[in-house]
């Protein structure tokens, strides 16, 4: 249990704070039935994240099993349909359990101490909508065992082959449900804590991108969760209440469920990916030593995309057959959405610029972002334009592009963040040769495994298949091999963080000298239980 | 300028420029460069050679939005690198703490990326337009997408036919049971009875789908368009040579969405129309013609047939191995939960219109389709195969005339 570990240091620590205030308000620290009634934005944060690290070795342990698969052509490992859950619950557990749950744990820990806030606007309901995670969870792990087995019909669940499966569909649908609940919840408090909690002085444009780009981001879970919901209540009464909302038969249609499906999954894509530009956004000035180059033009940037990814959904659809029309608005509103994402990228390397830099870990991290984001970015362009996604669409080129964006976009993001902060949070600091270590083996073997994959969906090879043609052994043996060596590297960040928590040496109230928010310049590290009880004064 | 782009496109189709193109990717990937030969004897690092003008232009819009890419990188890989090695805390760089904002640059870096797509943007729209024209056709072919396998309707000459996959699961393999053949050339991506066009025409699909959502994808042709089922798209292509062309679905189906390819026969014009007076007897669908397949298929479609066992465990085998053995397996044990046995169920056992009704209607809300799609004869040969083979020993034969009293029920 490393996680009464880094509560207990933050508890210890609190005792020697010098600040009076109300015990009552602890819970019983100590007491194990902590973790249930704790309504601190620390320790919800910390759990947060230890459940999206746990959950990112479930999702991760799934992704294996795929790649052991398709290590060679021939069915070696799972049966077919076991490989389609496999691919679906990866996809549902990778977004709903692990990348948007860290974000959510970092805005719990982050928001209050970066806007001179003592907690989050709502602390009860922030217990409420991390505990509706668990129940969520365990309807996903449990629906492998029921009759038919876990959703097979991949995470976008379409029609009508969602309506064929058995219960894991139903449990799939709840725990969607749940997951969405505790996420608007999450966004109204932090929308609230963003918009009330703000110490005096701390006008919004000098807030620090992260509670921008959280800012944004919980507007667009606001905005399309409901609309997910309402999505996948119609496939609930389709599945048993005789509707006929995506059944042609009863006048319905299938295409509506997508047009629906990518309205809220577009918006979804840059619900993964703005925090990450957010905690990247705090790194690079403070390893570059100077301000974020275009502060404003951030803050603008982030807010087209975030508005763009409202107009885009289409370009999932291109192979439905949609008319001309509709094809061609869908491709040049989703190449627009290059200029802001450029204006970011561009802002990021003109803050190097003339700066005077370091590579501790976080900032390796944060490169390593650029670089494949780009590359992401790039592959996202190519299948921007409808002819090309058309020949493209649902190989795996598609595969390489969006893991290229989200695993060093959205998770890399993330590592370089709980690098950057755990000193912050622990009061210790991580093994660097060890972080290097991990930044190294990931960036390496993340490349091996899904850079070949563009080469396998130019070839013409579909997502989503347990075998394949012979072309395609040479490249997916290949993707395998990396896949196994990213997998087990990030056994290493594991072991740094927990060996930080037990006996890393001692960190510095500021431990990166560039570093300028409020956490690193009003507060010790660890930083106490209870913080800004009296907001500080921002000039 | 869009001269220029479409001449920059044909220039890069050459193909003894193969291995320029392979180099250029290679670059890319910077490793590609530890890979076996055989990745540069194939086409693996690129879409496959276009075989229709449609997915020659499509070639050629890739190949000029990844060099457009491939400079952009370099331009901004090379500002980072510079960055990263030029301003060094170790080499003693200090911040220009001042450098951090200028709405010139921002203004710069917003309308250049913005003209550099209204450049890709032109060449695309041209192809876009081309691909939705699916007027003037010279000829239609339907195509449903079934789980899990094609079927092809050319309505003008009353053919129709299924197309199914045709590599051996002996080739396959299962969990746990190493495959007992060994994998063909066209592993996977082999059919029993291929779609067959003439070259040089403007063929038009409608696409559609008998159940779920299917994608027939054949990259070469500049294909792929879900079929939905309850709806009809239409695409169109026009090869430019003889050849075979190999494709799969591209949505995902269901179990065996991976075991669904698709062939594509182009012959030339004089080979297509001998084709089509082959098939008017092996696959035709008026009363007309499918009177002469009645007479000529081993499996008559005659619903007075009567079988006797010997014949209906033969015929009914074959079509089991076809249709059924992938869920409920060689042995009739299935893979519970999801894919029930066969062998000692009550069902199977039991009367056999419970049986019957199973194959006419399939098992809504399970992987159970329908298998109205075969003919009265099969159905009755292969329910009396599964009522006689493994643990089922009801010595009792289903004959087609059962089989067509309750389809019409």
């Amino acid at each position: 249990m490393a996680s009464t570990t880094t509560l207990d240091d933050a508890t210890s620590h609190h005792d020697t704070h010098n600040e009076a205030h109300a015990d009552a308000h602890d819970h019983g620290p100590g007491s194990w039935t902590r973790i249930f009634t704790t309504t601190n934005h620390k320790d919800i944060g910390s759990m947060y994240l230890w459940f999206s690290l746990f959950m990112f070795f479930v999702g991760g342990g799934m992704a294996l099993l795929i790649r052991a698969e398709l290590f060679q052509p021939g069915l070696q490992i799972v049966q077919p349909e076991v490989f389609n859950s496999l691919t679906t619950v990866h996809a549902l557990i990778m977004i709903f359990g692990a990348v948007m749950p860290a974000f959510t744990g970092f805005a719990n820990w982050l928001i209050p101490m970066q806007i001179g806030a003592a907690d989050m606007a709502f602390p009860r309901m922030n217990n409420w909508s991390f505990w509706l995670m668990i129940p969520a969870a365990i309807l996903l792990f449990a629906s492998f065992a029921v009759p038919g087995g876990a959703a097979g019909s991949g995470w976008t669940l379409y029609p009508p082959l969602s309506i064929q499966g058995g219960l894991g569909v139903d449990m799939t649908i709840l725990a969607i449900h749940i997951l969405g609940a505790s996420s608007i919840m999450g966004s109204i408090n932090i929308i609230t804590t963003l918009l009330n909690l703000r110490a005096p002085g701390m006008t919004l444009m000098k807030m620090p991108m992260f509670c921008w780009t959280w800012l944004i981001t919980a507007y667009l879970m606001i905005a399309v969760m409901p609309v997910l919901a309402g999505a996948i209540t119609m496939l609930l009464t389709d599945r048993h209440f005789g509707t006929s909302f995506f059944n042609a038969a009863g006048g319905g249609d299938p295409t509506m469920f997508m047009h629906i499906f990518w309205f809220f999954g577009h918006p979804e894509v840059y619900i993964l990916i703005l925090p990450a530009f957010g905690i990247v956004s705090q790194i690079i000035p403070t390893f570059s030593r100077k301000p974020l180059f275009g502060y404003a033009s951030m803050v603008y940037a982030t807010a087209s995309i975030a508005l763009l990814s409202f107009i885009v959904w289409g370009h999932h659809m291109f192979t439905v057959g949609m008319p001309a029309q509709g094809q061609l608005f869908f491709m040049y509103a989703t190449m627009l959405i290059a200029v802001p994402t450029g204006v970011k990228i561009f802002n990021w390397i003109a803050t190097m610029w003339r700066g005077s830099l370091s590579f501790e870990t976080p900032m390796l991290f944060c490169i390593g972002f650029l670089c494949m984001f780009t590359l992401g970015g790039f592959s996202g362009l190519v299948l921007a334009v409808v002819p090309v996604d058309i020949t493209l669409h649902n190989t795996y080129y598609v595969v390489a592009h969006f893991h290229y964006v989200l695993f060093p976009g959205a998770i890399w993001g993330l590592m370089a963040g709980v690098y950057f902060w755990l000193p912050k949070f622990t009061g210790r600091m991580y093994n660097e040769t060890l972080g290097k270590w991990h930044f190294w083996l990931s960036a390496i073997s993340f490349n091996i495994t899904f850079f070949p994959q563009h080469f396998l969906g130019l070839a013409g090879m579909p997502r989503r298949i347990p075998d394949y043609a012979l072309q395609f052994a040479e490249w997916n043996m290949v993707s395998s091999i990396g896949a196994f060596i990213l997998g087990f590297s990030q056994l290493l960040f594991v072991w740094n963080v927990v060996s930080c928590i037990r006996s890393g040496a001692k960190a510095e109230a500021k431990q990166w000298e560039g570093a300028e928010s409020l956490e690193w310049t009003h507060l010790p590290s660890p930083v106490p239980y209870h913080t800004f009880e009296t907001a500080p004064i921002v000039k | 300028m869009q001269t220029m782009i479409l001449s920059v496109a044909t220039f890069f189709q050459l193909r003894k420029l193969k291995p320029a193109i392979s180099a250029v990717y290679a670059l890319i990937g910077v490793l590609g460069a530890c890979l076996t030969g055989r990745a540069w004897a194939g086409y693996d690092f690129n879409i496959p050679q276009p075989a229709t003008p449609i997915s020659q232009q499509i070639y050629g819009l890739h190949m000029y939005i990844l060099i457009v890419c491939a400079v952009i990188f370099v331009v901004v890989f090379s500002m980072m690198f510079y960055s990263i090695f030029k301003f060094r805390k170790s080499k003693g760089a200090k911040p220009d703490v001042n450098f951090h904002e200028s709405t010139l640059i921002e203004i710069i870096w917003t309308i250049i990326p913005f003209i550099i797509l209204i450049a890709m943007a032109i060449p695309a729209t041209k192809t876009v337009l081309d691909m939705k024209d699916t007027t003037n056709p010279d000829m239609t072919v339907k195509v449903t997408g079934y789980q899990w396998g094609w079927r092809y309707d050319y309505s003008a000459e009353d053919i129709g036919y299924y197309s199914n996959l045709a590599t051996p699961w002996a080739q396959i393999g299962q969990p746990g049971a190493q495959a007992t053949e060994p994998k063909g050339k066209d592993y996977l991506l082999e059919v029993d009875n291929p779609l067959v066009v003439p070259v040089g025409k403007r063929v038009r699909l409608l696409i559609t789908s008998n159940d779920v959502i299917h994608g027939w994808y054949v990259p070469q042709l500049g294909v792929n368009q879900y079929g939905i089922p309850g709806f009809i798209k239409d695409v169109w292509f026009k090869a430019s040579e003889v050849g075979t062309f190999k494709g799969q679905c591209s949505q995902i189906c269901g179990k065996l969405h991976g075991y669904m390819p698709i062939t594509v026969i182009v012959k030339s014009e004089s080979d297509y129309a001998k084709w089509i007076e082959d098939s008017k007897v092996k696959f035709g669908t008026t009363p007309a013609t499918a009177a002469v397949t009645a007479a000529l298929a081993a499996v008559t479609e005659d619903s007075n047939k009567k079988f006797t066992m010997a014949e209906a465990k033969q015929i009914g085998g074959k079509i089991y191995a076809a249709n059924c053995v992938a869920c409920h397996q060689a042995t009739g044990k299935g893979m519970p939960p999801a894919f029930p046995p066969l062998s000692g169920s009550k069902v199977v056992q039991g009367a056999a219109d419970g049986q019957i009704g199973v194959l006419l209607n399939g098992r809504p809300g399970t992987a159970m389709v329908s298998f109205a799609r075969l003919s009265d004869s099969e159905l009755a040969a292969v329910i009396s195969y599964t009522r006689n083979s493994w643990e089922n020993n009801t010595g009792k034969i289903v004959q087609p005339s059962d089989i067509k009293a309750l389809r019409k029920s």
